[in-house]
């Protein structure tokens, strides 16, 4: 398996997800810069977090189209593994991969603490080494992590199952129906705003991140099983 | 040569918090008669075109594909002599 990490123009979070995979997984992994046209290379894609463009306008409204971007698009519709995180999910928000739009933390303050989160789908290609309804400790960091979208698209989230975590306890930005992190129907498409990058070594504060990693390389080991033996 | 003045606001049924505050700000200094406040962004778009029709044309298609994000804003613009 190969891990792409995007990096554009302010982002933050990428030395950090870089390492996360290479310490977690130790599968090769590469930084890809925001110009890039070609992502075949790679079996999962991750966006981190940052201020993309320094947020200017709305957060990932620019990053959104970058020429990396459409390669995005193409992978995600082809079924690959796109994981974003802050500001990585504000740019699958804004790219139309992933409902719904980010406001400012309800109370106007940048929140940047540790976030106690349930597991609300283990059965997702990103969380499948879970339990059911588990309970993780990932920290959070952001000013704009206020997940919203209208009632229909919030009924249809539930339906699906695409809801993937709730903040458990406080909901440190004001999220609609304490959302922390959904994905698309297919499933191969997440985001999440609290940052499992960095919750993956115990003196971190929390090694919870861990198994989003573990899960993603679970899942391409499974898949790619499947096509060898087809 | 036009310009367009676009103004991008968050959608009523939207929640917005610097405006709770700014009203809250406004009510600690006297101003009771405030019933709310919204706070949204403006924008000045030099266009360097004289031709109003095809001015208007494109700033819909800019506030469409970039400017509002229509999951949580409304626009609205005027074209004016830049």
């Amino acid at each position: 398996m190969r891990a792409a990490v995007v990096v554009f123009p302010g982002s933050n979070a990428d030395v950090d997800m870089f390492q996360a995979v290479e310490d977690v997984l130790q599968v090769p992994v590469s930084y890809v810069w925001h110009g890039e046209t070609d992502l075949s290379a790679y079996d999962v894609i991750l966006l981190p977090g940052g201020f993309s463009y320094g947020d200017y306008l709305r957060s990932g409204a620019v990053a959104r189209f970058s020429p990396v971007m459409e390669e995005v698009i193409k992978a995600a519709k082809a079924g690959k593994l796109v994981m974003g995180v802050c500001n990585g999910f504000q740019i699958l928000l804004e790219a139309g991969l992933l409902p719904g739009a980010m406001l400012r933390n309800r109370s106007l303050k940048f929140r940047c603490t540790m976030s106690r989160l349930r597991v609300e789908n283990h059965q997702t290609p990103f969380t499948c080494e879970y339990g059911n309804q588990e309970v993780i400790e990932i920290p959070i960091a952001h000013g704009e992590g206020n997940y919203f979208c209208d009632e229909a698209t919030l009924t249809k989230l539930r339906e699906n199952n695409q809801i993937v975590f709730r903040y458990e306890g406080e909901n440190p930005n004001g999220s609609i129906d304490d959302i922390a992190g959904i994905c698309n129907e297919q499933g191969n498409v997440l985001g999440m705003m609290p940052h499992p990058e960095r919750a993956v070594h115990d003196w971190m504060g929390s090694a919870d991140g861990q198994r989003i990693f573990r899960s993603i390389l679970t899942t391409w080991r499974e898949r790619h099983r499947a096509a060898t033996h087809a | 040569m036009c310009k367009a003045i676009v103004y991008v606001t968050l959608r009523e049924s939207v929640l917005d918090p610097q405006g709770q505050a700014v009203q809250g700000a406004l009510h600690s200094l006297g101003f009771d008669e405030v019933k709310g406040v919204r706070i949204g962004k403006y924008l000045e778009v030099n266009l360097g075109t004289a031709d109003k029709v095809q001015a208007e044309e494109r700033v819909r298609e800019m506030c469409e594909k970039l400017l509002a994000n229509p999951v949580i804003e409304d626009y609205r613009y005027e074209i004016v002599e830049g």
